[in-house]
């Protein structure tokens, strides 16, 4: 169990966290999503005592991380890809580390072995790829078999077997009642990995629902339309909540109708319809929707006439 | 991957009873830092070099002194220092010592590790003791071993022409003890200094600063009034008071100006302590 409440992180002027209240429970992933530099990593670093809040306080187990007599065993953390002496081998690196909590040596070779890396345990970490220095990264993690893990982008510059083993090692995890916050950037990943989501964006918080949640809450659920009588049927439609558009000939998009309303009235009108395909927003459209204006970097983007009118979102419900 | 869909932590067992027992003291941070220092071939390495830098100087030193002793004048001959002059590796030793001392820390800020180590000790400040306890150690006992063997190497060889010295003469003992105490403690500065700036290139240029480039400017004030007011309290300059034969005004006495190089080392350390509880990692 991990409780913010009220987490401010100011550097200088910037503002990196600003008032980030939230709890993630036991037994389900929690992913934890937000563009670049929206504040998820300041977050995690602040949850590990690593680095002080300005303001507002978060506890790991009900204390504070460094409150903890055997931090290791309370939390297991993956920061960066690299929180590791390039100089040293993997298996001396998890040995040091488990040094500092009395963890015995053959739990080393267990997570080693857990995390695949048996073959270079005795290479020296600065040789390792990307993928395997994530894999070391949540070997450490788990050195403690702790009931919380945070993990950092997990999933970076993992192949997609990589990827595939981090997604159901964090759901057994969490199936054996433990505490698991992972934070990224990547909606696909969370959509298959997380049950629940925090999303902050400019370091506040944007959300804090479940995935299907999140995604209905977003999306406007537009319905496709192709039809050879397309402006008879856009007529028929119009109404004061409706909006029609259309980018390509005999097509339109209309929001503000169910597919069967448009079914009917185009029956009701004897008018043939090609294709009727009500359309869900992804995780992915309802992130760019709710973090819209919360994106720190951002290059201007042509806009099409499909998704001109997606502005009528609440955010912050 | 596969093998770990069988493993114990697959969805279909019940959670496990998780029962820890260990928790996290000091002692077995100083474990966990000695895993650190002899899993590292830097460290190694930077102590063989130091060793093997002293060693060779003594041996250029005395062994150039045998062949030429002879043909010197009598004046020249009387400015022979036979302690002090194979001696004169110890400058070599402390940049190996120092490099070594700063790379304790530095190199964990610079790859990262410091976060690793930090999050698993976060009372921090048992971190730090445990690198300067391990440090002083290690670098102590080499250093002083390193310290007497070039003293025997070097006076076997005068013995030769006549000139050596015996380690029982008067503050003879005290100049060999006293190079390896000088050497750990230049490198505790570096820990401390490490700690301080936390990269590796801006705390090596600190210490060496301070042990090297403050007494060249301490030059410049002899020609003051103030230089016998300050030159001889320099870091570097009292520090070594405990490696001479022969103390002459203004200097410090040996032990007095030791202890005065130990408070630098100490001050710097507290200040190191104070900002790694502060800082953020």
């Amino acid at each position: 169990m991990i409780e913010a409440r009220s987490l401010t992180k100011r550097y200088g002027e910037k503002t990196a966290v600003s008032d980030l209240s939230f709890t993630v429970r036991p037994g389900v992933v929690t992913g934890f999503l937000g563009p670049n530099g929206a504040g998820k990593s300041t977050t995690m670093r602040m949850i590990l005592g690593l680095d002080r809040p300005t303001s507002g306080a978060v506890t790991v187990n009900g204390k504070p991380y460094a409150e903890h007599a055997a931090p290791l065993h309370e939390v297991g953390a993956l920061l960066e890809a690299k929180a590791i002496h390039t100089g040293r081998t993997a298996y001396n690196h998890l040995l040091a580390l488990a040094a500092t909590t009395g963890i015995e040596r053959s739990r080393v070779d267990e997570v080693i072995d857990l995390v695949g890396l048996r073959d270079v345990a005795k290479k020296r970490a600065g040789g390792f790829s990307l993928g395997m220095g994530q894999r070391l990264g949540i070997a450490s993690a788990l050195l403690g078999d702790p009931d919380t893990l945070i993990l950092d982008e997990p999933v970076n510059g993992l192949d997609p077997e990589g990827i595939l083993w981090i997604r159901n090692l964090l759901k057994s995890l969490a199936s054996e009642g433990r505490t698991i916050f992972v934070s990224s950037h990547l909606m696909s990943e969370m959509a298959l990995t997380a049950e629940h989501l925090i999303v902050i964006g400019q370091g506040k918080l944007i959300a804090d629902t479940s995935v299907a949640e999140f995604i209905s809450r977003a999306s406007t659920g537009s319905v496709k339309v192709r039809t050879p009588d397309a402006a008879k049927l856009r007529e028929l439609l119009a109404g004061p909540d409706v909006t029609v558009s259309s980018s390509v000939e005999g097509e339109l998009q209309v929001q503000g109708l169910t597919s069967d309303r448009i079914g009917t009235i185009a029956a009701e009108n004897r008018i043939t319809l090609f294709e009727l395909a009500p359309h869900e927003a992804s995780l992915e459209e309802a992130f760019m929707e709710l973090t819209g204006d919360a994106v720190e970097y951002r290059a201007p983007v042509p806009k099409t006439a499909g998704e001109a009118a997606t502005t009528d979102v609440e955010v912050n419900a | 991957m596969t093998a770990v869909a069988q493993s114990p932590t697959s969805p279909t067992t019940p959670p496990p009873v998780r029962v820890h027992t260990g928790k996290v003291t000091q002692g077995r941070i100083i474990k966990s830092e000695w895993i650190k220092f002899r899993t590292l071939r830097s460290s190694r390495w930077s102590l063989v070099a130091g060793v093997g830098a002293m060693i060779a100087i003594a041996l250029l030193f005395s062994l150039a002194m045998k062949s030429h002793y002879p043909h010197m004048s009598a004046a020249r001959q009387k400015e022979v220092d036979p302690v002090a002059d194979p001696m004169r590796g110890v400058f070599l030793g402390q940049l190996a010592v120092g490099v070594l001392g700063v790379m304790m820390i530095t190199g964990e800020y610079t790859t990262g590790m410091i976060r690793a180590s930090l999050a698993a000790a976060p009372k921090r400040l048992p971190v730090l003791w445990a690198k300067a306890l391990v440090f002083t150690v290690v670098a102590w006992v080499v250093m002083t071993i390193t310290s007497f063997v070039c003293f025997f190497l070097a006076q076997s060889i005068f013995s030769s022409i006549h000139i050596q010295k015996s380690i029982s003469d008067p503050g003879v003992l005290r100049a060999v003890f006293g190079e390896g105490l000088y050497l750990t403690v230049v490198g505790l500065l570096g820990v401390a200094l490490g700690a301080i700036i936390r990269s590796t290139a801006g705390a090596i240029a600190s210490l060496f600063g301070i042990l090297l480039v403050l007494p060249v400017l301490g030059e410049v004030l002899n020609l003051t009034s103030w230089g016998d007011h300050i030159n001889p309290y320099l870091p570097s300059n009292a520090g070594q008071r405990v490696m001479a034969l022969t103390t002459t005004s203004p200097d410090m006495k040996p032990w007095a100006g030791f202890a005065l190089f130990v408070g630098y080392a100490v001050v710097a350390m507290a200040a190191a302590a104070v900002l790694l509880k502060k800082r953020d990692a």
